[in-house]
């Protein structure tokens, strides 16, 4: 495999990576000017669509289709929103993005807001991210003093203000229309859609909502054309008319029971098994993989040593990381591209456990169905891992897991479809595990001696 | 005409901006919901309504979505296909739509959406405390009756319940039962969006939500007590009612509030002869969904210790008791004689609390008497200024107005003014007769508030020799008066009030008056020598009949009332 020069992350590393001079020393921001001052708006929105860029967000969607979505012709304002509010567990990519270089990305914006004739763009960071929001705010005070911000950018009548918003501390602000209303001042409670953000968005005007990530590759698809973004990642499947192929660099990030836990950027399609056995050089402690979660907590579990149909010899470890591969084993998608690898010797009633901890602490509370059922399969959960697990806890879990989300129909956002994934995933594929559990009534050396239930 | 197809049945919906739970109440089907209401904005959480949609083309085949939604907030139009999850309950006398294969194969029609309901009940009940029997609003709950007749008969929940302190000090009036809550967040939407005050808030995240509210700021606004009405569970629980009655014990009746001009429709609930509660009854005509805080609690003067109770004469300067049939000659003649003497220095008073069919029989016999006899419109209690809402957050009125607390405190005076107008052409107001040194005076009162009144009688106002009082309480009127009469409470009749926009509303006895308190109607027939049933009824129709304002009220009057024709 012949080693692949990042360009993402190319500029991670380098002496003063985040600020204006280093960008310009290294050719930022001509780009921007070469687009602001010899392109139409719409021939950047075509590039972005030509080029099969999706979204980096988790779902995928193709960015210059949503782009397109924009009422033609509005009289304004039209808003751009960059969802930086990276808060599915194991998932750094944004972090590095706006730390180390945060110009790659306002050059994005740049040209984003350009394409879809946008004056504002709010930059919502995620609460926790401190110093992500001072390279920002140093990189926005930057391009305001060279004049690449505000009126009259590079001599021409383009106009643009970046807003840096912080979040409110919660996973929910991460979904978009959350993200929208939380922005607004309120509590991010998700918003019913239809109107799409695209017709109705923040301060009810037609509002974009891209990914950190989406938004550098948006720098980098401008600069470098799409035909060098077509050679990278994986064509669309003939079989599927619906695939939009899954072109291009992709941020994976690496974690739990890793040797090397970090940041990669590789193209598209990279298997699971290579990510993790060598960019992250394999599993700690001379220990196997037993699960792998491949894109963020809330696409589900991978079971390592299980077959993959059809292929010999090769087993659901072997999937490839683009935004089909993950979904052909029962996983949701790709999401965030976090891959978290759990060891051969940790337990997965632990692991459920951890998951449901977490979905159960950030459901935001609207929806009857997530709000009781992410708190039902963490009570459960807590009582299998204490060694009181029952043996039809099991089926209660995957049928509560099954019933709330968006695919059935049962709440308003992606968050219980997320909730749920992990678990029925994991029951499906390690029952054997959980039903051993439960007919020993071991208890987890992790259970902590008072109920946590409801915690 | 558009058509939607509810459970098989076409339905025509008309031009309204109608939702499936709308539509499927046109076509008889009830789509249970929780944080649905019709005079709040949709948010579509608590998963209660969802139901089955598709297309009918016209050329009769259907298209319908795999998953379910949720009624309240998907609109329909034409050719709109709703399966509840009532379906298989369905009469059977309509044919039933060409449901393609691809839908009824995974499940049958209705199935989906049965499911869900079951399953969003299962999860609403498993952080809810179950405790019925020592909770008011079991009898009355939605939470009870939807899960009777939706849910599963036994929880597969047996974990520890999430155990939320409740919050008594939520409001002055009202308390919060934080373990019953659902979180249909109606209460919220309600502080929000119609009175504009936004006291509630909902704190915390995911199955420890609470509702709230702001430290130092508890929910104190004059229309609170409807958050109560609002709440489907007995989450929030009036502390006027909390534990006093059992619902399933309640009688209800269809009654106005008297409290002011807007003459809201209540329902009144008494139980034996005794009102514990009034709720607000839905009159698009009158008030809308809503009733204020005055006149939800404004009831207890009905039940308190200190009414006149028997009539009285005074005797040696102290009232002594009387009966009627003592009495009711005595003051016959005692009039007759002040008329007959003077019929321009004896006045009328007739009250804006009569209804109209006392005034109009009042107005009957002493126009009887003698033309000269001056009919005078009572007092009318005015307090502060119109209060409207909702109001942002410096507590100024925002357009536009969903509820108004009229400044003029009484139910009827547009009544009673047509009554006058028509014995004697001109409403002549109390403060034109205060002064003209009168020989004799018959005080129809009825006002529930004395201090109300005492305000709106013109100051150095002195008694003539000669006073009958009816009234409810003892004030500067009746203190004067030789003879005092006890008078009957708005609930404790039936009549008619015809509020500030005209709108005449006939309504019910709820309860009986005290044993020895002679209502006024029964007098008015008593004085006029009239014999049989006295039935307001048959007044009404009389009035009807010769007042032509009053003309719609001889026909049936339709629930919410009738609009009373006025020449602008």
């Amino acid at each position: 495999m012949a080693t692949y020069e990042p360009v993402l992350l190319a500029r991670i590393g380098k002496p003063g990576s985040a600020s204006l001079e280093g960008y310009r020393a290294d050719g930022g921001y001509a780009t921007a000017e070469r687009a602001v001052k010899d392109l139409k708006p719409e021939q950047v929105t075509a590039q972005v669509k030509d080029s099969g860029l999706r979204g980096r967000g988790g779902a995928g969607f193709p960015t210059g289709l949503k782009w397109t979505f924009l009422p033609k012709d509005h009289p304004g304002p039209v808003y751009l929103c960059i969802n930086a509010d990276e808060s599915e567990p194991c998932t750094y990519n944004n972090r590095i993005l706006m730390e180390k270089d945060p110009h790659q990305v306002l050059e994005g914006i740049l040209l984003a807001c350009f394409a879809v004739k946008s004056k504002k763009a709010f930059f919502y960071i995620r609460y926790e991210y401190g110093d992500a929001y001072r390279a920002l705010r140093n990189a926005v005070d930057e391009l305001y003093a060279a004049g690449l911000l505000g009126k009259n950018i590079f001599g021409t009548d383009f106009e643009l203000d970046v807003v840096l918003h912080r979040g409110a501390g919660a996973y929910i602000c991460g979904e978009e229309t959350g993200l929208i209303e939380s922005l607004e001042g309120k509590r991010a409670w998700p918003r019913i859609k239809p109107p799409f953000p695209a017709v109705v968005g923040a301060f009810r005007k037609p509002t974009l909502v891209n990914n950190v990530e989406t938004l550098a590759c948006v720098t980098q698809i401008v600069k470098m054309g799409n035909d060098w973004f077509k050679s990278l990642g994986v064509p669309p499947d003939p079989k599927n008319p619906r695939d939009a192929g899954s072109y291009g660099p992709k941020l994976y990030t690496l974690a739990g029971h890793v040797n090397e836990p970090k940041c990669v950027e590789l193209p598209m399609g990279v298997t699971l098994r290579d990510l993790v056995e060598v960019h992250g050089g394999g599993v700690w402690k001379g220990r196997k993989a037993k699960a792998v979660n491949p894109g963020g907590l809330s696409m589900g579990y991978v079971d390592v040593l299980a077959p993959l149909k059809g292929e010999d010899g090769k087993t659901e470890y072997d999937i490839p990381l683009d935004f089909n591969g993950p979904g052909k084993v029962g996983c949701l998608g790709l999401g965030t591209a976090a891959v978290t690898v759990v060891d051969d010797a940790t337990s997965m009633v632990d692991v459920l456990h951890n998951t449901c901890q977490f979905f159960a602490h950030e459901s935001c509370g609207q929806c009857t169905p997530c709000r009781e059922g992410t708190g039902w399969m963490l009570k459960i959960t807590d009582r299998l891992r204490r060694g009181q697990g029952k043996r039809e806890d099991l089926d209660i879990l995957v049928e509560v897991a099954d019933r709330i989300g968006i695919m059935p129909g049962t709440t308003i956002c992606g968050l219980a479809d997320g909730a749920g994934w992990p678990v029925k995933t994991a029951i499906r594929k390690f029952r054997g595990e959980f039903e051993a559990a439960i007919r020993d009534g071991s208890r987890s050396r992790y259970a902590k001696s008072l109920a946590m239930a409801g915690h | 005409m558009p058509t939607v197809y509810v459970n098989d049945r076409p339905v025509e919906v008309g031009t309204g901006k109608l939702n499936c739970i709308q539509a499927a109440e046109k076509a008889g089907v009830f789509v249970p919901s929780y944080c649905w209401h019709e005079a709040l904005t949709v948010v579509a959480s608590c998963r209660m309504c969802l139901v089955e949609v598709g297309e009918r083309k016209p050329d009769g085949t259907v298209v319908m979505q795999p998953k379910v939604v949720p009624g309240c907030q998907t609109p329909v139009r034409d050719g709109t296909v709703v399966v509840t999850g009532e379906y298989a309950k369905r009469s059977g006398a309509d044919a039933p739509l060409a449901y393609p294969a691809d839908y009824t194969k995974v499940a049958e029609p209705g199935d989906r959406a049965k499911r869900a309901q079951a399953d969003t009940l299962e999860g609403l009940l498993i952080n809810h405390p179950l405790d019925c029997p020592v909770c008011d609003k079991a009898g009355e709950c939605k939470l009870q009756d939807y899960s009777y007749k939706y849910g599963r008969s036994e929880s597969r929940m047996v974990d520890e319940k999430n155990q939320p302190p409740n919050k008594p000090g939520l409001s002055s009036k009202i308390t919060l039962f934080t373990d019953r809550c659902i979180m249909c967040t109606r209460c919220v939407r309600f502080t929000r969006e119609i009175t504009g005050t936004g006291e509630l808030a909902v704190m915390g995240r995911g199955h420890h939500e609470e509702i709230d509210t702001f430290p130092g700021r508890p929910l104190e606004n004059k229309l609170a007590g409807n958050v109560v009405d609002l709440c489907p569970v007995g989450a929030l629980g009036s502390k006027d009612f909390l534990y006093k009655q059992r619902v399933w014990y309640l009688k209800e009746s269809a009654g106005v509030c008297s409290r002011c001009a807007t003459g809201c429709s209540v329902q009144v609930d008494t139980n034996k002869d005794i009102v514990y509660r009034l709720r607000s009854r839905e009159n698009p005509e009158a008030q809308g969904h809503f009733i204020c805080d005055e006149g939800r609690y404004g009831y207890h003067f009905v039940n308190s210790g200190e009414r006149f109770v028997r009539p009285m004469a005074k005797a040696d300067g102290r009232f002594k008791p009387a009966t009627w049939g003592q009495l009711t000659p005595v003051l016959k003649k005692e009039v007759t004689d002040a008329v007959t003497v003077n019929a321009k220095g004896f006045a009328a008073v007739l009250s804006p609390f009569l209804t109209v069919e006392e005034a109009f029989l009042f107005a009957t016999f002493f126009k009887g008497l003698s033309k000269d006899v001056r009919l005078v419109l009572g007092p009318v209690p005015v307090v502060g200024a119109d209060d409207t809402y909702p109001k942002d957050v410096r507590g100024n009125p925002v357009e536009p107005v969903k509820f108004t607390i009229r400044a003029e405190k009484c139910p009827n005076r547009k009544g009673v003014e047509a009554v006058l107008r028509h014995f004697q052409g001109a409403v002549v107001p109390f403060a034109d007769v205060a002064g003209d040194g009168l020989a004799a005076m018959w005080f129809a009162g009825g006002y529930p508030d004395k201090d109300q009144l005492e305000a709106a009688l013109p100051g150095g106002w002195t008694a003539p020799p000669l006073l009958v009082a009816q009234d409810l309480f003892a004030n500067v009127v009746t203190a004067s008066a030789k003879y005092v009469l006890p008078a009957t409470a708005a609930f404790e009749k039936e009549g008619t009030f015809v509020n500030h926009a005209f709108l005449a509303q006939p309504f019910a006895r709820a309860v009986k008056p005290p044993v020895e308190v002679r209502p006024e109607l029964q007098l008015a027939f008593d004085l006029l020598g009239r014999r049989g049933l006295v039935q307001a009824a048959a007044v009404r129709a009389e009035a009807a009949k010769a007042v032509p304002l009053l003309a719609p009220l001889g026909l049936d009057v339709p629930g919410n009332g009738v609009r009373l024709a006025v020449k602008a």
